[in-house]
């Protein structure tokens, strides 16, 4: 049983309040026409899927109703970090930031 | 290979059961094959034995970072059935039904498969026009299949809770005769011992470590116990196939999550059936010894630790109270989880890589038991062939590209 601290809440709350969303930082096409249909689909579809620490979007579903973003160890399930939406991937490369 | 029969049995019996041969070796490991499958579950073993028997490919190694089917060979529920609605994974499920109808016989291990029939129990009038639709699609593909009402379910199963007034009302069933459970420990020893007879390695305690490619071929594993050389490697290590993966450079549409069960004390019989639903999400039924075996969902996230969320365990057991009342007392007696590797639509990803040699096998997801044998034959046919088999066509890491996905989500007879 996860316990998840909801950085707008404040409160460290069970994980049956939380859905989780998938995979964190995952940006948009700025033109998904221009995409080749093997771009579109690894956007569409393919995932990090680590074996470790994964950045990943959370709901606070039974509270709150906002998503934040958790970074978790996916082996021993450690909570690493809890940051609001919106915050830039922390370990995406510099010139990528808008 | 020693035969297993009744003579044999009698033989050993007059001196004491001291002189059984073992069932495979436990070889070195050599410097190389032509292909080597990592992963020796049932789905790689099933592999390794059919390049063997069909394509007389028999320099070949399985590679197994623990012991042979102790992933999630020996973590699932065990249940054997092909009522799946898309011609696709109808075709391919049905195929590898029918190779457990002879699979004891072909292995010379009695793998228990147990042809009991499974029920899939519909409890809103939206569910029980998905069930006669897919019955209906079923049949036209030749597989049984029949709508059973609420009196039939009943009949077929006295314990069932069909009581108009309980919180989901059981409004009828699917019911697919052919479908039942194996004994799923015994499926990874048969195609073990099996294979070994054909001279295949079969390498216990050797984790993989890395994928060794050369522009873009492969040529061998580094493990733990130093490099070896291959022509081909094929990978089917479900959960753990997303690391495989990343060790040839490659990603795939796959995202790992624990899928739990549990088991009970052993009860005299009382559920001679598989009994699924996928309202209330529980799928149940006895093992031989008298277990009640419960399947539970998976987690609402990924992860690699193979147990499982507490509450997941709580809302299965609900629906088994509600759904048999007269088990609410049942104490259960293990519980643990198995890693699966789910696809966006909850198909199977079989066949080439971009590296040249590199085969993955995987995505099989909360339903890869059923289709062991099945999944192995057609892998060694597209190993051997270095082309799809017919079956495995429209399961190509390229519909991912193309969009053309085997939408079986939600469709097949249990809640992926």
């Amino acid at each position: 049983m996860l316990h998840i601290r909801c950085p707008y809440c404040r409160e460290m709350r069970s994980e049956e309040e939380f859905s989780n969303a998938g995979e964190a930082h995952i940006r948009r096409p700025p033109d998904p026409a221009a995409l080749s249909d093997a771009e579109w689909g690894d956007y569409l579809h393919f995932r990090k899927n680590p074996r470790g620490p994964h950045r990943e979007v959370w709901v606070h579903t039974a509270g709150c109703r906002r998503y934040f973003n958790v970074l978790r160890d996916t082996v021993s399930y450690e909570i690493l970090d809890v940051y609001p939406a919106g915050v830039p991937d922390p370990d995406a490369p510099e010139e990528t930031t808008p | 290979m020693e035969k297993y029969s009744l003579l044999s049995l009698f033989r050993h019996a007059g001196r004491h059961h001291e002189n059984w041969s073992r069932a495979w070796r436990d070889p070195a490991p050599r410097e190389a094959y032509d292909t080597v499958i990592v992963g020796g579950g049932g789905h790689g073993l099933a592999t390794a034995y059919y390049l063997a028997k069909e394509h007389g490919v028999t320099d070949v190694a399985v590679i197994e970072k623990g012991y042979l089917g102790g992933g999630n060979t020996g973590r699932n529920t065990t249940i054997v059935r092909s009522n799946y609605l898309r011609d696709e994974a109808a075709r391919l499920y049905d195929f590898s039904l029918k190779l457990w109808e002879g699979l004891s016989r072909e292995l010379n291990f009695n793998v228990m498969f147990s042809p009991r029939g499974v029920m899939n129990l519909g409890h809103t009038l939206q569910e029980m026009r998905d069930i006669e639709r897919r019955v209906n699609a079923n049949r036209l593909n030749g597989i049984d299949g029949e709508v059973l009402t609420t009196a039939q379910a009943q009949k077929r199963v006295p314990l069932l809770n069909c009581s108009p007034n309980s919180r989901y009302p059981v409004l009828g069933a699917s019911w697919q005769p052919r479908g039942g459970i194996a004994r799923h420990d015994a499926v990874a020893w048969g195609f073990a011992r099996a294979a070994d007879a054909y001279g295949i390695d079969l390498l216990q305690q050797t984790e993989v470590t890395g994928i060794r490619c050369d522009d873009g071929t492969v040529t061998g594993v580094e493990t733990s116990r130093g490099f070896i050389g291959a022509r081909k490697v094929a990978c089917v290590t479900a959960g753990n196939s997303g690391v495989l993966a990343g060790m040839a450079g490659l990603r795939l549409p796959i995202e790992s999550r624990p899928l739990q069960a549990l088991v009970s004390e052993p009860l005299k019989p009382c559920l001679d059936t598989v009994v699924m639903s996928n309202a209330v999400h529980c799928y149940i039924s006895q093992a031989d010894k008298g277990d009640l075996v419960v399947g539970a969902g998976v987690d609402g996230y990924n992860g690699y630790g193979q147990r499982g969320s507490f509450h997941v365990i709580e809302h299965t057991l609900a629906a088994v109270c509600d759904l048999f009342p007269a088990f609410s007392r049942v104490r259960m007696n293990r519980q643990w989880g198995g890693i699966v590797d789910i696809c966006p639509d909850a198909c199977p990803v079989i066949g080439k890589t971009p590296v040249e040699g590199l085969y993955f096998n995987c995505g099989w997801g909360t339903g890869g038991f059923k289709a062991t044998p099945g999944s192995g034959y057609v892998f060694a046919d597209t190993l051997a062939n270095e082309r799809p088999h017919p079956l495995v066509e429209p399961f190509a890491l390229d519909r991912f590209a193309s969009g053309a996905l085997i939408d079986e989500h939600g469709a097949a007879g249990v809640a992926h």
